[in-house]
């Protein structure tokens, strides 16, 4: 056992701590190549990682960089800047710490290359930007160890894959390096280890004491939840009630425009003036910065919040988690509930709300896991392949490279330990010549092979591109909003540039809890102006949709076989009640579809239970069959258990459409020309460097020199189908938004047992279909009838029908039959 | 022919939904900004390679509309060629094929900001082209009357019932047409941008391509 010097002993006897046993272990462990722990937060986990740091630079005499800690967030960065600078401070540690993150002006960038911090901390992408440069073996040099936070978060997305390969880089540069991963309570610790450890080294996974089981629960109201939507509202004085009660509320939304309108209305309700806050990642940073800062003072007494504050923060004294909204996924929950607590030893006290009838039934079945212990979780698949085609783009402009040596290093991240040699030289191909079947770049190849083999970029202002380029995170196009003003008003955030085109000016919309009118746009920034209107129309940030998992999804098909609710609240059993009079409730091992007239359509309601992304891709593809069938579908919405089809003619036989085999050998066809695929092939392609988002001269003129990608996919698919960025968007929808392998998983299921009710109106369960958002159009034969009569009835309406163009002698408004 | 007819400046015209502009009386057919070479060009500045088969598509198409419309006259109308050097580094394959399509018939190509200089390709190289009553150039000017442009790459949309159709547009108002960019690896600009309205008047319809072309009207405000 390694005993701690006496200066750090008293230190901690000062704040009346003891070492923890997981500390110690840790400690104790510090020269393994990789070692994970997984311990709940305010176990003091952060601090394990940086003992052996600490301990190591107290010793004096190292140069250079010591540690580069590597977290999900620029605010998890300075938060911990702000905890490590307090031990160094108190005991006079002679120990240099600095930040990086997309924030850290140029001016602190450039000295920190030239002379790096004992202790550095930075996010994923930063430090892909940090690898790019030629200069990186003299930053890292004499790094001995690397602290990787959150890594369960990390190892879930590409950013985690970009990551891992840039360590690979630096384990060359430094072939000493330690890595320790720090992660919060996950189902499967040896996938992570797998993950982290340079591949092969051995990863011994450290398990400190999880603590008291959560006290969690659902909020009771008076007032019964809606039919749908994900606002909750309805339970607004309750959460204030809530909030009164406790020193410090985190409001947890799963998604930004949730999080806004429900500031919003709690906002119309708190009469004793409550101090709350909004926290979420489209807010400008000096506004979320203000209120981080209110939160650490404990100004603070609730702060409504999303996914951007999901992680360890220490955010003081916070002892009410509340979740709006169902939870999608059981372990999701338990690390959110796990992880704003930071009172060791405590249990965490928490509340569901759930924002409709259905979540109802959802967070009682997320409950119950809890209880159990029963995490979900999905394996994720081998290293995306676009990643590296980025990665390799890097490594050529921080210099030229051998690829054996790049091969190497690249199987050396778990991810892709299995990759092989064609898959690799297919990327490297693609990176330096596009990789097309017509070799038409030779000339101008982006990387070019050199006499002595090495490869290296053609133009060397490439480099500069690619580092405009460099990250994986799929932010939709956003245009910042501002106060209008004199000059440059206010920031206040972001909106999509898609919901930005359908504003006009008067139009009113909710952005850091205030609400603004749409004044114009300027220069690609939206001007608006205060507004005093109760009601608005409200921002259709993306933020992120989570399907509900597997597990959940059969835990709600399980009760639903229940004769009756006991644990449900009357209402939502009621409402399950009737739906059973009137048709049935969805059984495990069975597929109910409803059919009836709604709206002029012909309604068809499929209950697969395949998850969001599941029940999207079924969407797809029976409308692509019902298309061709000639039943002039319209369009889908899907949720996390149904999907909702109308169209003009109504479905008699639906069995014939949920044939796997059908649907399997369709799939690639049915997949090359739908929206899911043109959108996984723009993060795709973006990713690995076919589209550049940030060019150097870009968005200086009108937007017509920037053509869709949709254009980009099109032709691939015409002249090139098998090009890899098509293989490649492949394996990445059929994984990611496509969610195939659920449907699989349905059909095994239900093995031709469908129910067909045919009935005549809306039925209960159907009913909250219908108030959902993210309707998708079929562009099929329906639209082009549709746009025809529209556009006759414009004509005719605006009176340019009759007018015709003038001064023509005769008018010709009609094509010719 | 599957086309939209209309008039302007007293001239029967023909929209076809590829987003060519087909004038029966005089057999012309007219495109405008093809944008050829457009992945040469980007590669060769160091940007990306995207898949370099755009030329070969809009060839696909103009051939298309050639066959259909067998015209007298081919009127490029400007930004054939997304720069002078593209046009220079077209493959052989592609040059034979623009010969083939310019014989036996007057082949014009406009000057665009593109490419503003002539092009070692058959056919007449010109600034502009005067056609009674028509004037044929790349960028529409101010007070301009029978005038057909390009340049700006014009779509337009139509909401229909909670969702958008957006489609590359042919603007026409009493004075002049803007023409609907051409070229495969092309994006649009739309009708609602403050420089389209600036140039166009009130009364204007936008004719959509696509499978039918279609027109609608522009600035919905105005009324009879």
């Amino acid at each position: 056992m390694r005993a701690l010097p006496p200066k750090f002993n008293n230190w901690f006897a000062t704040k009346g701590w003891s070492i923890h046993p997981h500390q110690q272990a840790m400690l104790d462990r510090a020269d393994a190549p990789a070692l994970l722990l997984i311990a709940p937060t305010g176990g003091g986990k952060t601090l394990s990682g940086f003992l052996p740091t600490l301990l190591d630079l107290a010793e004096g005499g190292h140069e250079g960089m010591h540690t580069l800690y590597i977290s999900p967030l620029k605010a998890l960065a300075a938060d911990i800047k702000r905890n490590l600078t307090t031990p160094v401070k108190e005991m006079h540690l002679p120990i240099t710490i600095d930040e990086r993150t997309g924030d850290t002006p140029q001016s602190r960038r450039k000295r920190q290359r030239a002379d790096p911090p004992n202790i550095f901390l930075t996010t994923p992408e930063s430090l892909a930007l940090l690898v790019s440069y030629p200069d990186a073996a003299h930053m890292f040099k004499n790094l001995k160890r690397v602290v990787i936070d959150e890594i369960h978060a990390l190892a879930e997305s590409k950013r985690g894959d970009q990551m891992m390969l840039a360590l690979a880089r630096l384990q060359t540069l430094c072939p000493a390096l330690k890595r320790v991963g720090l992660s919060a309570t996950v189902e499967d610790p040896a996938a992570i280890a797998h993950y982290m450890a340079r591949h092969p080294d051995p990863c011994e996974v450290l398990l400190a004491d999880p603590g008291p089981a959560p006290d969690i629960s659902m909020l009771t109201t008076t007032e019964a939840p809606p039919w749908s939507g994900g606002g909750a509202a309805y339970a607004i004085p309750a959460v204030l009630d809530q909030i009164r009660q406790h020193k410090t509320t985190l409001i947890f939304h799963n998604t930004r425009a949730q999080a806004e309108i429900f500031f919003h209305n709690l906002w119309l309700a708190n009469d004793d003036h409550l101090p709350i806050g909004i926290h979420h990642g489209s807010l400008d940073r000096t506004q979320r910065e203000r209120v981080e800062a209110a939160m650490v003072r404990g100004d603070l007494r609730a702060i409504v919040c999303t996914g951007s504050l999901d992680l360890g923060i220490d955010w003081g004294d916070v002892d009410l988690v509340i979740q709006i909204g169902a939870p999608k996924n059981v372990k999701r929950l338990v690390q959110r509930i796990g992880r704003a607590n930071h009172r060791y030893n405590a249990p965490s006290k928490a509340l569901l709300v759930p924002a409709n009838r259905f979540e109802v039934v959802e967070c009682v079945a997320a409950l119950e896991a809890v209880l159990e212990g029963a995490l979900d979780g999905e394996p994720r698949g081998p290293g995306p392949r676009d990643v590296l085609c980025q990665h390799i783009l890097i490594a050529a402009a921080a210099g030229p490279f051998d690829a054996d040596a790049l091969y190497r290093e690249v199987t050396s991240a778990g991810a892709y330990a299995a990759l092989s040699r064609p898959d690799f030289d297919a990327c490297l191909d693609f990176a330096a010549t596009g990789g097309y079947a017509l070799r038409a770049y030779d000339r101008w190849q982006r990387l070019l092979q050199r006499p002595d083999g090495l490869w290296q970029l053609r133009d060397p202002r490439a480099a500069q591109r690619i580092r405009m380029n460099i990250g994986t995170i799929q932010d939709t196009d956003t245009l910042k909003v501002r106060m209008r003003r004199n000059r440059g008003g206010k920031p206040l955030g972001e909106i999509e540039e898609g919901f930005a085109a359908s504003l006009t000016p008067g139009d009113t919309f909710l952005i850091g809890g205030q609400i603004v009118k749409y004044e114009g746009l300027r220069e690609m920034t939206v001007e608006v102006s205060r507004d005093s209107a109760k009601k608005p129309k409200i921002a259709t940030f993306m933020g992120t949709k989570f399907a509900t998992s597997t597990q959940l999804s059969a835990r709600v098909q399980q009760m639903f076989t229940a004769p009756s609710w006991p644990e449900l609240p009357d209402h939502t059993a009621q409402w399950l009640h009737l739906q059973r009079e009137v048709s049935e409730l969805p059984q495990p091992g069975r597929l109910l579809i409803e059919s009836f007239p709604h709206d002029g359509r012909a309604q068809t309601v499929i209950y697969g239970f395949a998850g969001r992304n599941g029940m999207q891709t079924l969407g797809l593809l029976l409308t692509k069959r019902m298309e061709e069938l000639g039943l002039h579908p319209l369009g889908f919405v899907s949720t996390d258990y149904a999907t909702l089809i109308w169209g003009l003619d109504p479905i008699t036989d639906p069995a014939p459409l949920f044939d796997l085999g059908a649907l399997q050998d369709g799939l690639d066809t049915w997949l090359a020309g739908n929206a899911v695929m043109k959108r996984t092939f723009r993060a795709s392609a973006t990713i690995a460097g076919l589209i550049e988002r940030n060019t150097p001269s870009a968005r200086k003129s009108g937007r017509q020199a920037t053509f869709s990608s949709d254009i980009l996919y099109d032709t691939l698919l015409r002249y090139d189908p098998d090009h890899l960025m098509l293989e490649i968007t492949r394996e990445e929808a059929l994984r990611g938004l496509v969610d195939f392998g659920r449907i699989e998983e349905m059909i095994t299921r239900i093995d031709g047992r469908i129910d067909h009710r045919v009935l005549p109106r809306v039925t209960p369960l159907a009913a909250p279909l219908f108030l959902e958002m993210g309707r998708v159009p079929v562009k099929g034969q329906a639209e082009e009838r549709l746009l025809a009569e529209e556009a006759a009835r414009l004509m005719e309406a605006s009176g340019l029908a009759q007018i015709t163009p003038p001064p023509s002698d005769k008018p010709h408004w009609r094509a010719k039959p | 022919m599957n086309g939209y007819q209309f008039s302007f400046a007293s001239t029967h015209f023909t929209a076809l939904g590829s987003g060519a502009l087909y004038w029966a009386a005089q057999s012309l057919l007219c495109v405008s900004d093809l944008h050829l070479g457009k992945s040469e060009r980007i590669a060769r500045r160091g940007g990306a390679t995207l898949p370099p088969y755009e030329t070969r598509d809009t060839l696909t198409r103009l051939a298309a509309d050639i066959a259909l419309t067998e015209p007298d006259i081919v009127v490029c109308l400007g930004d054939s060629f997304d720069d002078l050097n593209a046009a220079l580094a077209l493959p052989e394959a592609e040059r034979s094929w623009l010969a083939r399509l310019q014989a036996g018939r007057r082949w014009i190509w406009i000057e665009g900001n593109h490419d503003p200089g002539p092009v070692e390709l058959g056919g007449t190289h010109l600034r502009e082209l005067n056609l009674a009553p028509l004037t044929f150039r790349h960028i529409a000017q101010k007070n301009a009357r029978a005038e057909i442009s390009g340049h700006y790459h014009p779509k337009a949309s139509v909401q229909l019932g909670g969702r958008r159709i957006s489609r590359p547009a042919f603007l026409v108002d009493s004075d002049r047409m803007i023409m609907p960019a051409y070229g495969t690896y092309t994006g649009g600009l739309c009708s609602t941008s403050p420089v389209l309205e600036a140039l166009m008047l009130p009364a204007t319809c936008a004719i959509l391509t696509g499978a039918t072309p279609i027109a609608i009207p522009l600035f919905r405000k105005v009324s009879s």
